[in-house]
């Protein structure tokens, strides 16, 4: 589908020169734009339930692609990934339940909530490391469901009920329906969040971001202000996932408390891992792994479906450990060496 | 102060349990230095085949010597069949495979012996310690049974050459080699023995929580909460952490105004993690000094 084979934002540190960054055109943008025209003529092919599926791929790329920024870009861990994507599906459905606010606006505005409450838990984070890191965010995960069911904010959340919200409305002068209209809201939604996520990686912020991770002592030494860099990170990472969150919430038309529990963080985190830790493009094959390996596993046997689940991921973690974006760049750096010789 | 006591002593009996736990997570991270996602379902999985020996007929304390040894053994294989292979790669990917090994064990324990809740049997009974209502023979033998596998872990790591030989592969894998310590092997007995204790917390969770495939979930978490506390480089800390966990939950839940048991799992997590923002190594964890 949409995923564009190649991605050497991270292989390459130095950016390229500013001039020909426009001019040259290289197979990337092809593939790129062959893509992003093959997404816009699918709605006119497949039938709704298979647009809905796709709708739901994008927005769990854009939820990993979060993730990503925050442990493949800046080696952060996090398993609370699931909260921030809680807080962005709340914020749309009380936005638009409670106050009535187009749905629009409520996509930034969830994203602007989303990027505070990262900020902030980056404070605390910040003392944190590895395992430690992962258990602060992990108590994050455990307590959303329970902070979403409390009775002191049923006036807003709708406690253990939940909240139902209108599907959007295509605008009219659109000949498409709703189902439609929403996989390309959440297609512009996505191509604009990735472009961002690209740019972002190869500019001054990105190779900050990049040298912490790689060496905190180093890039400290070389004048970075890591914490305010780690805190950004982790305020950008959860502002992506909370617009996923968001989007979220349109597609399915429902928020409950039980549907943001710490299975969203490992779901997310093993889409991060199989698509690549640190590819932008791997994103896209970690929501497509996310949404249909678990429905394969499902149609081969019901009652099985969690061993064969189990061993697909292990046949994957055996065959490609650096997952999709790694494997693809290990068979072009194969091609480039038949090619020479 | 009838009420608080009686809080504290429900707080560690549940913090037995946490503690089993902890220590088996504990067991694991010294050998390979990772938290196993699995270990609760290691422990699930075990306990299942002690069920399924006594509903053989076997008596109880056989059925749970043929369930440690097994279990060792199943641990064993675990380390060589699964992680050998993927022993290079990076952290993330090993994680996913944790995943994939619980999500193997649960889907797999539901098919064999399918998702209705059993009851288990405690060989300690459940009347009332000394005629007090404060804690019952079952909670009493929880912690008991948890206070003594501590023991005999800390003789076999200080008094034991293979004990030695764990703690040299584990703090210095590539010396531990030029002596001759074989560390593959090492990290084997590690898992091996994290899957015994686990099945052992199992054994003795089983009577309150009753047997089902997801009975080990919360518990693990919280195991894994003790074991932070406590610090994941000392099993006694880990012991100490679970306990602490357990006492913190049923006082927070209890005597925290306005929170109540609603949010009571919330309270005491990030109770922990703020003790973690003072100490963040845990409580009795080492300082890892990193050199530039």
């Amino acid at each position: 589908m949409t995923s564009a084979p190649k991605d050497d934002a991270v292989v390459a540190p130095v950016a390229a020169p500013r001039a020909g960054a426009f001019v040259r055109l290289g197979p990337r943008h092809l593939i790129i734009a062959g893509a992003i025209i093959a997404a816009v003529l699918i709605p006119f092919y497949a039938k709704s339930f298979v647009l809905f599926q796709l709708t739901q791929v994008m927005i769990y790329a854009l939820a990993i692609l979060g993730l990503n920024l925050l442990t493949g870009f800046n080696g952060q861990f996090s398993i609370g990934h699931s909260a921030f994507y809680g807080v962005g599906a709340y914020t749309t459905a009380i936005l638009m339940e409670r106050y009535g606010v187009p749905y629009v606006w409520t996509v930034p505005a969830a994203g602007a909530v989303c990027f505070m409450v990262g900020f902030l838990f980056g404070l605390p984070a910040l003392r944190l490391q590895n395992l430690y890191l992962a258990l602060a965010t992990f108590t994050l995960a455990i307590a959303m469901p329970q902070l979403l069911k409390f009775h002191g904010f049923e006036g807003w959340t709708g406690g253990v009920q939940g909240l139902v919200v209108d599907q959007p409305d295509p605008p009219s002068f659109l000949p498409i329906d709703g189902d439609q209209w929403l996989y390309y809201f959440t297609l512009i939604v996505m191509l604009v969040m990735f472009a961002g996520a690209a740019n972002l990686i190869r500019s001054r912020t990105g190779r900050a971001m990049m040298a912490i991770r790689d060496n905190p002592i180093a890039a400290s030494a070389m004048g970075i202000n890591t914490s305010l860099y780690k805190m950004l990170t982790f305020g950008v990472s959860a502002l992506y996932t909370g617009v996923a969150g968001a989007l979220g919430a349109l597609a399915v038309a429902f928020v409950a408390p039980d549907s943001f529990t710490i299975f969203l963080s490992i779901s997310l985190l093993v889409g991060l891992v199989i698509g690549g830790v640190g590819s932008i493009a791997g994103c896209l094959v970690g929501g497509l792994f996310m949404l249909y390996v678990p429905n394969i596993a499902e149609s081969i046997s019901t009652g099985l479906a969690g061993v064969i689940y189990g061993f697909i991921l292990l046949l994957i973690i055996f065959v490609m450990p650096a997952g999709a974006a790694g494997f693809v760049r290990f068979a072009l750096a194969q091609l480039a060496r038949l090619r020479q010789t | 102060m009838e009420q608080l006591l009686q809080q504290v002593m429900a707080g560690l009996a549940n913090g037995a349990i946490y503690a089993c736990m902890a220590l088996a997570v504990v067991m694991i991270y010294q050998a390979i230095d990772h938290l196993n996602f699995a270990q609760g379902e290691m422990a699930m999985f075990s306990t299942y085949i002690a069920w399924q020996l006594i509903a053989w007929g076997f008596p109880y304390w056989v059925a749970f010597a043929i369930t440690v040894v097994v279990s060792f053994i199943g641990g064993v294989l675990i380390d060589r069949i699964l992680f050998r292979p993927v022993q290079k790669a990076s952290i993330l990917s090993q994680i996913v495979a944790f995943i994939a090994l619980f999500s193997i064990l649960n889907s797999s324990a539901g098919q064999i012996w399918d998702f209705t809740i059993k009851s288990f049997p405690t060989p300690f009974g459940h009347a009332p310690l000394f005629g007090t209502s404060l804690i019952d023979t079952h909670e009493a033998g929880m912690i008991g049974v948890t206070l003594v596998m501590l023991a005999l872990l800390y003789l076999f790591f200080r008094g034991t050459r293979l004990g030695l030989a764990m703690r040299a592969a584990a703090a210095n894998p590539e010396s531990s080699r030029l002596v001759g310590i074989r560390v593959g092997w090492m990290t084997a007995l590690g898992w091996g023995m994290a899957a015994s204790i686990g099945a052992v917390a199992g054994m003795l969770i089983a009577p309150v929580v009753f047997l089902e495939p997801n009975m080990m979930l919360g518990v693990l978490l919280y195991g894994f909460a003790g074991a932070v506390l406590g610090g994941l480089s000392s099993p006694g800390g880990a012991v100490l952490g679970g306990f602490a966990v357990g006492v913190i939950e049923n006082l927070a839940g209890t005597f925290v105004p306005y929170f109540g048991r609603e949010l009571k799992l919330t309270l005491a997590l990030i109770l922990i993690v703020i003790v973690l923002m003072f100490r963040p190594s845990g409580i009795f964890g080492r300082r890892v000094v990193s050199r530039v």
